[in-house]
Parts: C-alpha cells; structure tokens; sequence
C-alpha cells in the first residue's frame, strides 16, 4: 500500500518536472528562432539533448543538496529586448572604466552601455555574435571557429548547458589573436531585469600565447523597490514574484598552447533570482588559467566550473568566495579533469553562511593514468555565523595516476574565540573583531583579483556584508 | 628599576582562577610598581601562563575569588579590550594567524581603538603610516611585513618581533610578555629584548614569563619570582634567576611543602 502512495506521488512530481522542462525547451527554442543566428544545426542538436534530459531532483546525485523545486512555481517566459535607463545600470558599469565592454540587459546587447576594445579590431576580435555577422570579414573568419568552439567544450550536454545552446539570443564573442598581450580587463557585464527566463552565452578565445584578464559580473534590478512604500502588501508580493527571474548562463573559455586568461567572476544578482551558470575551460599545453568567482546575491545560485585539459604542463588555479545571509543558497559546482601529465592545479573555495543560508560545494578532480606528475590541491573552508545556516561539502578526489601529488581539505567551523580574544587584547571590541575576521576570510579570495578598481570594490562591498 | 616612592600600577591580591572547574590559580599575591620589571618563572603547569591570561581577560578562565586592581580600578570588571585600552598589554606565547587581514590594518585599527578610548582623534592612514615605519625600527622589522596578513606565515621570531611592534604602538602601562623568549635564536632574542629595553620607561612595568634564565641576560629583572601550585612562593632578585638555572626547581617546592 505504502509502495502504491509513494510511486503515485513519485509519477506527480516526474509529469511537474517534465512538463517544466519541455515550457523551458519551448520558450527556449522560441527565443532561437528570434535571434536570426542561424545555428540550426547546433539547436537542433541541443535540443535533441534536452529531450534526453530530465528537470533535476533530489534523486540526481548532481542535485542532492540543491533542491530546484521552488523553480517549478515560475512559469519564466523568454527574455525580450527592454528599453533600457543607462543611468539605472551605472554603479555596476562604472565598476571597471578602462577598456572593452560588453552589455548586455537579459541577454540582449545593448550597444549604448557598451565600450569598445582598445587595440585594433584585428588583434582583438569582441562584440556580440549577431553584430560581428553582419560584418563580412568577420562572418568568415568566425564560420569555422563557431563550427569548432561553439558549443564543443565537453560537458556540454548537461541540462542547462544544452538548454543554453537551444536557446541563447546572442553570443558575447572574445577573440584574442596569437601573441596579443591586452593590457586593460575586457568586461562582459550581464544586467537583468523584470521575470523573465535569460539565457546567457559567452565564447572566450585566446590564441597561442594571448594573454589578458575576463571580467564577467552579473547583476540584477528589482522593480519593487518603488513597491516597498506602499502598504499594500498583495501588490509588494505580487511585484516580487513578477521579479523573480532564472539567469542561465554559459560561457566556454578556450585557451590554446601558451595562453593566459585571468578570469574573475563576480555574481551580484538581486534577491529573487535563479542563476544557474557554467564556466567550461578547455586548456592547451602550457597554458595558465585563473578563476576568481564571488558569489553575494541570488535567492539560488548554481555555478559549475568545468576545466579539462587538452595538453600538458597546464596551470590551472580556482578560487572562490560565496557569503551568504537570508534564505540564500549557493552551490559550486567543480571538475577538473587533468588527462595530461605535469599540470598543477590550485582550488580555493571559501564561504560564508550566516542566517539560514545554505552552501553547497563539490570538488571533483579526475586525474588520469597519463596525469603522471600532477600536483593538485584543492581546499574548501566553511565559515557558519549562525546555529541555522547549512553546509554541504564534499570534494570528490578520482586519481587513477600513481606518481601524483593531490592534497585536499574541508572544514568547517565558527569564528575562533581565540582569534577574537587576540584582537580584543589589542584594544579592539569583541564585535569589530568579529567583522574583521570575516572581512579576513573573505579576502583572502577577494586579494586574488587583479584588477585595484574591483579588487577595492569587492573589499569595501565585504566590509559592508561583515558590518 | 626598582623606586619605592612609585606609583602601584598593579595590585593582585588572593586570585583564584579556574578553567572547566579546574583550579590553577590558588591565590596569587603579587604587585607591581611603575619602573619595575618582574620575571615569573616556574615549571609547566605551575600557572603562569594562566595569570597572565588571567590578567588579559581571556574568556576561558573564570575567577573565583580575589582582586586585582590596575591603576586603581577593578580590573576584573573590565572587558578585554577595554583592559587594553586601559594600557595592559599581553604579548603572546602562540600570536595568532589572521589570514586576509593586513598587518598594516590590524595595527591601525588597534592603534585608533585605544585613541578613541583615550579621548583622542582617530588618525589618518597617511599619519599611521609615518608612525607604524619609524616604530617597525624598534624591533628591526622591513616594513614588507606590514603589507602581509597578521603574522601568516611569519617565523616563530617574526611573530615575536610583530608582538613587541604592537607593544611599541600601543605603548602599555602594563606589558605582560609569555614565554616570549621560546622559540627564538640568540639574533632574535636580542632584537626582542632590546625592543623591549627601549619601550622600558619609569613610567611603565613589565612581567617576564619565563622558564629560562636566558632571557634575562638581555632584560634584566628587579624582581624574580617563582610560581608553583598556582601561587607565587618564592620572591628574590636577578640572582634567584641563576639560582634556579644551576638547581632546578626541586629546591623550592621542597621548601613549600615543609612551610
């Protein structure tokens, strides 16, 4: 009898799930055809893969800590292009005001909030898919590198990813040539507004021996701010749930023999949003990848970073701050898979979980029979200010290599009262020590960034949160 | 230096202190005048380090019983920053790591915690420079290490140089140094002690815990006493030092327990 009930209630929640996947495939394919990119085959594909898939749930070992229910409640409709208030949109642009930017508001770019590169258009080639095709040279320099790079990271066929590659509007294109050394951060700054579903897509390339810093921020604006003063509350619940959005975002990172990408990620999303995002790295001989990803905002974020090797004598380093307060979940998701000998691999991941926030980190690292000589460590500190936050970590170590050297670490504790009672010897009050031991933690990721303008924002911006 | 007619900077009288139910101090008598540098030496567990973080205010330690009165207030009322700020300062045995804080910062913040406290203006980064780099002197520090994470990665000596820096900053009525003398080589030794010779004014006093009478080739000490069972039973001067270095300790304990 007992069996009967629960494979019933089972039969409900899996026709939910498919039934929202097959609205999010729609809206996506939908968003497709309105792009005019082309890319038919490539959709088609995607969208084959998306059939395969199903809406995650507890049951997928992927998703055991991240439950994806409450996105069922959303019936998103694709993002349309808004008319956009440049000045709305400032405090996060002025963020970086040197060199090349690209903006976009839901996934559509916005010429008018956008800077270009500094170095002559062949050297670099950046600007979003649909305008670079209406320029002949580029359309042809860019058919075969669309056929080869474009959706061809592996991992792609990941449920959101492949939904991604169905139904993205446009693509942010940074193409950097051999030997091009660009002085000046390249931005991709990704503004959402109003509830729709965005889908996201950036295609990163840097040449043999290029070498230059990606900034990608995400943020987002709430409608109901104006909503807030008035005392009806049905209409501030009403504006809230026509705020909540889902961001899906993909962005794939090639880096050929010898290249350097410094790649930071900052995702400041609004309180109501779902950002689901994937950052897939392939890495050739020689080359030296950074990721430095912060995570503040979102009600939930997913950001699975996937590197794999194509060569060997790779470096790759990870870091990455999530803090956390409210009902906030963030989860990262990490794979690194070393298939090549004599790479060496860094990962970082700190977060901070106040309130009844809930922090999810996985760390897998593969490392195969030919990863001879790897040296990998992979690290990932909890901090938990309050009795009701949750953290689930679980670093997943696969080493087949024998002759490798592979450290990993998970802890998670409180504020230590020693560290407090130094600080207060020293004349400083048990509550400002508190706020500059969080302020500490979280910096120790924060000082991996590159860039001073963001690097001082981030601190102040962490200042803020420990106060 | 040793003046009778100086002030009493600090009072213990009949302290008692216990960690988790355990007693360690078992009545500790003990005072200090302004001039005066007072080595407390002992044996591992006689409760020497626990007077002093007694006296600093560490949370873990609960008095039981007595008083200890600072420049005429009730110490034990006190928090332990507000202790600090009062002019007490503790120098550690283990100084603390604090990873992402900067030395520089954290030297700021403690420096302009004790001004407030005093009535006196916050001073600027600029104004903090000058003086964090022209103190850094007193104990031969590269000013890089204030660029650094509060003694992450520092050597056993570094931190203690660091420790003695604060000390300059702050600049104590009352300097507590534990165990500063464990772990460091002859160079370090030196450069410690002689930073803290120069802090030493008429004005202020220090207590030297120690098990070695190493230390005290290099600071010297007006008074020499001698901790066991939680309580001080013997008191002399620098030549007690020797004493115990050529005999041990077992000498007095026997004489305690036949008093």
């Amino acid at each position: 009898m007992t069996n009967t009930v629960s494979s019933a209630s089972d039969s409900v929640g899996k026709v939910n799930r498919e039934t929202y996947l097959k609205h999010l495939l729609t809206q996506a394919a939908a968003a497709a055809d309105e792009s005019h990119l082309g890319l038919k085959a490539l959709r088609d594909r995607a969208i084959a893969l998306v059939n395969e898939r199903s809406f995650p749930s507890g049951k997928d070992e992927e998703w055991r800590f991240t439950d994806l229910s409450q996105m069922l409640e959303q019936p998103f409709q694709r993002a349309q292009p808004v008319s956009v208030e440049a000045d709305s949109w400032s405090d996060h642009l002025n963020l970086l005001t040197e060199g090349a930017c690209l903006t976009t508001i839901n996934g559509h770019y916005e010429p008018t909030l956008s800077r270009k590169a500094d170095q002559t258009a062949d050297a670099v080639i950046i600007g979003p898919l649909s305008q670079l095709l209406k320029h002949p040279d580029y359309a042809k320099k860019l058919a075969p590198i669309l056929e080869s790079k474009l959706a061809q990271v592996k991992g792609g066929s990941e449920v959101f990813t492949a939904l991604n590659t169905v139904g993205f509007a446009d693509v942010m294109v940074v193409w950097v040539q051999a030997d091009q050394v660009v002085d000046t951060p390249i931005y991709i700054a990704r503004g959402s507004q109003g509830g729709f579903l965005s889908q996201v897509r950036s295609l990163v390339i840097a040449e043999r021996h290029a070498k230059f810093t990606l900034v990608e921020s995400f943020f987002g604006q709430d409608e109901d701010t104006n909503a807030q003063c008035s005392v009806d509350q049905d209409r501030v619940d009403q504006a809230k749930i026509q705020d909540t959005r889902c961001n899906n975002s993909v962005t794939e990172i090639w880096l050929a023999e010898g290249a350097q990408i410094n790649h930071i990620r900052v995702q400041d999303e609004s309180a109501s949003t779902f950002h689901l995002a994937k950052t897939a790295v392939d890495q050739a001989a020689n080359s030296q990848y950074q990721c430095t990803a912060v995570d503040l905002g979102a009600k939930l974020s997913r950001h699975h970073i996937e590197v794999y090797q194509s060569g060997p004598q790779t470096d790759t380093k990870m870091y990455g701050l999530s803090a956390l307060g409210d009902r906030q979940l963030a989860d990262t998701h990490s794979l690194l898979a070393l298939t090549y000998p004599h790479g060496s691999a860094t990962q970082i991941q700190k977060n901070i979980v106040d309130d009844r926030a809930h922090c999810v980190f996985n760390g897998k690292v593969y490392v195969s029979t030919a990863a001879q000589l790897t040296d990998a460590s992979q690290l990932n500190r909890n901090l938990m200010l309050s009795t009701k936050a949750r953290v689930d970590t679980k670093p997943e170590l696969d080493i087949v290599a024998d002759n490798v050297k592979c450290a990993h670490g998970a802890t998670v504790s409180q504020l230590q009262a020693d560290e407090v009672f130094y600080l207060q010897s020293r004349g400083i009050s048990a509550e400002q020590a508190q706020r500059l031991l969080l302020y500490g933690f979280g910096m120790e990721v924060v000082e991996k960034i590159s860039v001073p303008a963001l690097k001082t924002a981030l601190s102040t911006r962490l200042r803020d949160w420990a106060s | 230096m040793i003046n009778e007619t100086a002030k009493t900077i600090l009072s213990v009288r009949n302290l008692h202190a216990s960690v988790d139910g355990t007693e360690i101090l078992k009545g500790v008598n003990f005072e200090v005048k302004a001039g005066e540098v007072h080595a407390i030496m002992g044996l591992n567990g006689s409760g020497k380090s626990t007077f002093s973080k007694v006296l600093a205010g560490h949370p873990d330690y609960e008095v039981t019983a007595g008083e200890v009165i600072f420049q005429g207030t009730d110490l034990l009322e006190l928090e332990p920053h507000e202790r600090a700020n009062s002019g007490v300062f503790l120098a550690f045995q283990y100084p603390l790591e604090i990873p992402g804080v900067s030395n520089r910062d954290f030297l700021r913040v403690a420096y302009n915690s004790h001004r407030k406290a005093n009535g006196e203006e916050e001073i600027d980064v600029f104004d903090f420079d000058d003086l964090v780099e022209e103190r850094s002197n007193v104990v031969k520090m590269d000013v890089s290490f204030l660029d650094r994470s509060v003694n992450e990665g520092f050597s056993g000596g570094e931190k203690k140089r660091n420790e003695i820096l604060q000390m300059a900053l702050l600049e104590p009525t009352l300097a507590i140094l534990d165990e500063t003398d464990s772990g460091l080589d002859i160079d370090a030794l030196k450069i410690v002690s002689n930073g803290v010779n120069q802090l030493s004014t008429p004005k202020n006093a220090s207590i030297l815990i120690t098990h070695y009478q190493r230390l005290l080739n290099y600071i010297v000490p007006d008074y020499v006493h001698v901790m066991a069972q939680g309580r001080i039973v013997k008191t002399g001067g620098k030549e007690l030092a020797q004493e115990l270095e050529s005999r041990g300790y077992d000498w007095i304990v026997a004489e305690e327990a036949v008093a």
